[in-house]
């Protein structure tokens, strides 16, 4: 029983003959806030994808709390007491704010297929969505249609969704992608306080956004970690520089 | 807020149905009215349970029928039993054993169809209800072939001097099974499992990644789905006291898929309003004319064009105009637009049933209307009813922009004040 909450074992995925993930080891422990970073095309999405189950692995193993989750289905493994975030917003267009943090709170709650309870009486997934609403800041809107959300808000809900169930991991893709820069501060604000106490693994293009939040850093680069530690750390790395800090600076430069 | 418990206005809704299936047998109580009550409150079960699928679970099943259909034989099989004194139950109750027979064939094809969702659903359930039609012509022994499986409804001892011989008995039986339907149908989109059918409908990814199996969800909700339909088949077999292939045909299939969506597949009052709808045409003018099929299929097409909400979502659109009492304006242009509306409807009915004169053999080609005798053998009725098709498609043209300002400019109004 490792006391790690992710674990992943040389995990590979191929499309087709397309290599994307290239024999990924990274230990994630309990309680952690772990960035995976990486310039695009890198892979930092198939990597979400593989590990909350969306596509089957190439080769490899993956833990989930020293548990074997190696090719179970998405909702076996948000059983398991992992839940994720979206890069493009995923949400239930059609239904209010408080519904779609409600389908996030009704397996988590017990409820499971039950077609023999009255949703609107069922006083815990009630105050628990009340709970999330209040914390991702949406308490006001509860009854507006998701889909007529600003942008900003409709991530908010995104995370909302995300860690209703009360999951202990935590996965965010890109929480503050294509926002600007005072909603991503509040974004930052946000993804620190919901994931008080639980593990939260993020992927992240904003280099500002990564540092001061996470514990730790992973770099990713076509397909493989090529580095891995404090912020300090990642900083000091001359790969890394090379790889992908490099780079943004030329970005940078260019722009 | 949103949830008060128990509000007046639901109380008042579901008292006024309750009249209602009280005093309508009473209000028609001629012969034909009875019949048409009867297979109306059926239809309505049928519809409400295919919306389940369709409307709640995002599920477009060409083959709803096979499980009305063998709810349906099985209550005939069991109506005969008991009428040869095989065992004793009540003949109110035998809905239950259409239902609990539709839920059984639920669970074997249910678990067929629903592993894949969309077209994958769709094309399965098409085989499945071809498949079950033909095994049901297949086994005469059972089925009772081209004929059907007849039988008496009145048997047993009279309960309460209940014996379902006349139309009034069974037309309560059928308001009584209706009405706990509906409730039961609603309260299920009331609960984890209708709220999260609506979820997987909408976004089956996102339901994945909270803890729905999404198969799971659209199985349960097909399984409880065929119940309903159950119900309705073992109604229609007391009413009919004849049970064929028919009632499992992909006939049925389509007809309560237009029934349904006629009256609005969004809405859990649309599949109500369409089922009515739907007898109206398949009973009513049925008898007047034999282009009744045709212009059902118009009048379908019509809906899905210009109101895929369906009728349900043509009246409740016009809820917050009232709320604001803005009704008054657009009370004008709706009486043109219905008025245009009608003048065309007329020239194409006119047409129609020339067309349908001629092409029958032997048939008089004489169309008599509020006196008036056309020929359809000679031309000028033709350019007639050309002509009023034409005046009133223009004048529905103009009405229908007239309706349009209007609406468009009360809603613009409604908006800003909520702004």
């Amino acid at each position: 029983m490792s006391a790690n909450a992710i674990e992943l074992r040389d995990v590979h995925k191929s499309f087709g003959k397309t290599k994307i993930i290239n024999g990924v080891s990274l230990a994630i422990g309990s309680g952690e806030r772990h960035a995976i970073i990486g310039p695009n095309g890198a892979g930092k999405s198939t990597l979400y994808n593989l590990i909350s189950g969306r596509y089957p692995l190439s080769s490899g193993t993956i833990l989930l709390n020293g548990e074997d989750i190696t090719g179970l289905r998405p909702f076996e493994i948000n059983r398991k007491g992992l839940s994720r975030s979206f890069q493009v917003t995923n949400i239930f267009h059609n239904m209010s704010v408080y519904e779609n943090i409600r389908c996030g709170v009704l397996w988590a709650a017990g409820y499971r297929y039950s077609f023999w309870h009255r949703v609107g009486g069922l006083r815990d997934v009630a105050q628990r969505a009340e709970e999330v609403m209040e914390k991702i800041g949406l308490a006001q809107r509860r009854n507006v249609l998701a889909g007529t959300l600003t942008y900003a808000e409709q991530r908010a809900l995104e995370i909302g969704i995300t860690i209703a169930g009360g999951a202990s991991v935590i996965l965010l893709d890109e929480p503050t992608a294509g926002m600007s820069r005072s909603e991503t501060a509040r974004a930052i604000e946000l993804v620190r306080s919901v994931t008080q106490g639980k593990t939260l693994i993020m992927v992240e293009h904003d280099m500002g956004v990564v540092f001061g939040l996470a514990d730790r850093i992973s770099v990713l680069v076509y397909g493989e970690v090529i580095a891995t530690g404090t912020q300090d750390e990642i900083q000091a790395n001359a790969a890394v520089q090379e790889a992908y800090l490099g780079a943004v600076h030329k970005e940078i430069a260019s722009a | 807020m949103r949830y008060e418990p128990l509000n007046l206005g639901r109380w008042v809704i579901w008292g006024a149905m309750a009249l209602v299936f009280l005093v309508a047998p009473l209000v028609f109580s001629g012969g034909f009215a009875l019949t048409m009550l009867i297979q109306m409150g059926t239809m309505i079960i049928f519809a409400l349970s295919y919306n389940m699928l369709l409307g709640q679970g995002g599920m477009l099943s060409f083959g709803h029928a096979v499980y009305s259909g063998l709810g349906a034989f099985l209550s005939v099989h069991a109506l005969n039993l008991i009428g040869k004194g095989a065992f004793t139950f009540p003949v109110t109750l035998l809905p239950l054993i259409g239902g609990l027979a539709g839920l059984a064939f639920g669970v074997l094809f249910g678990y067929v169809t629903t592993r894949r969702a969309g077209t994958t659903f769709a094309l399965i359930s098409l085989g499945i209800g071809e498949m079950v039609f033909a095994c049901v012509l297949m086994f005469p022994g059972f089925f009772g072939g081209e004929a059907g499986v007849s039988t008496n409804r009145v048997v047993g001892q009279p309960f309460l001097g209940i014996t379902y011989g006349p139309a009034i008995q069974v037309c309560y039986l059928v308001a009584v099974w209706c009405f706990l339907s509906i409730v039961a149908m609603f309260a299920l989109t009331q609960t984890p499992l209708g709220r999260m059918a609506n979820a997987v409908r909408d976004n089956p990814e996102r339901a994945e990644f909270v803890g729905y199996d999404t198969q799971k969800v659209r199985f349960i909700q097909l399984v409880l789905s065929s119940f309903f339909a159950g119900v309705a088949g073992a109604l229609s077999c007391i009413n009919f006291e004849i049970v064929s292939a028919e009632n499992v045909s992909p006939i049925r299939s389509g007809g309560v898929l237009i029934a349904t969506y006629i009256g609005g597949v969004p809405f859990f009052l649309g599949p109500i309003l369409g089922a009515i709808i739907f007898i109206f045409f398949v009973v009513a003018l049925s008898g007047f004319t034999k282009a009744w099929l045709l212009y059902l299929g118009l009048f379908f097409v019509t809906m899905v064009v210009y109101a895929p909400g369906g009728i349900a979502s043509i009246l409740l659109m016009q809820i917050p105009v009232l709320r604001a009492r803005r009704f008054g304006e657009l009370a004008l242009p709706y009486a043109l637009a219905a008025a245009a509306g009608l003048v065309a409807l007329a020239g194409l009915i006119g047409i129609v049933e020339m067309v349908y004169r001629l092409s029958e053999q032997g048939a008089s080609t004489v169309l008599n209307v509020f006196g008036l005798s056309f020929d359809a053998r000679t031309t000028p009725p033709w350019i007639g009813f050309a002509l009023v098709l034409a005046a009133g498609l223009v004048a529905l043209r103009y009405a229908s922009r007239l309706v349009g300002a209007r609406w468009g400019a009360i809603q613009q109004d409604l908006l800003a004040r909520r702004a």
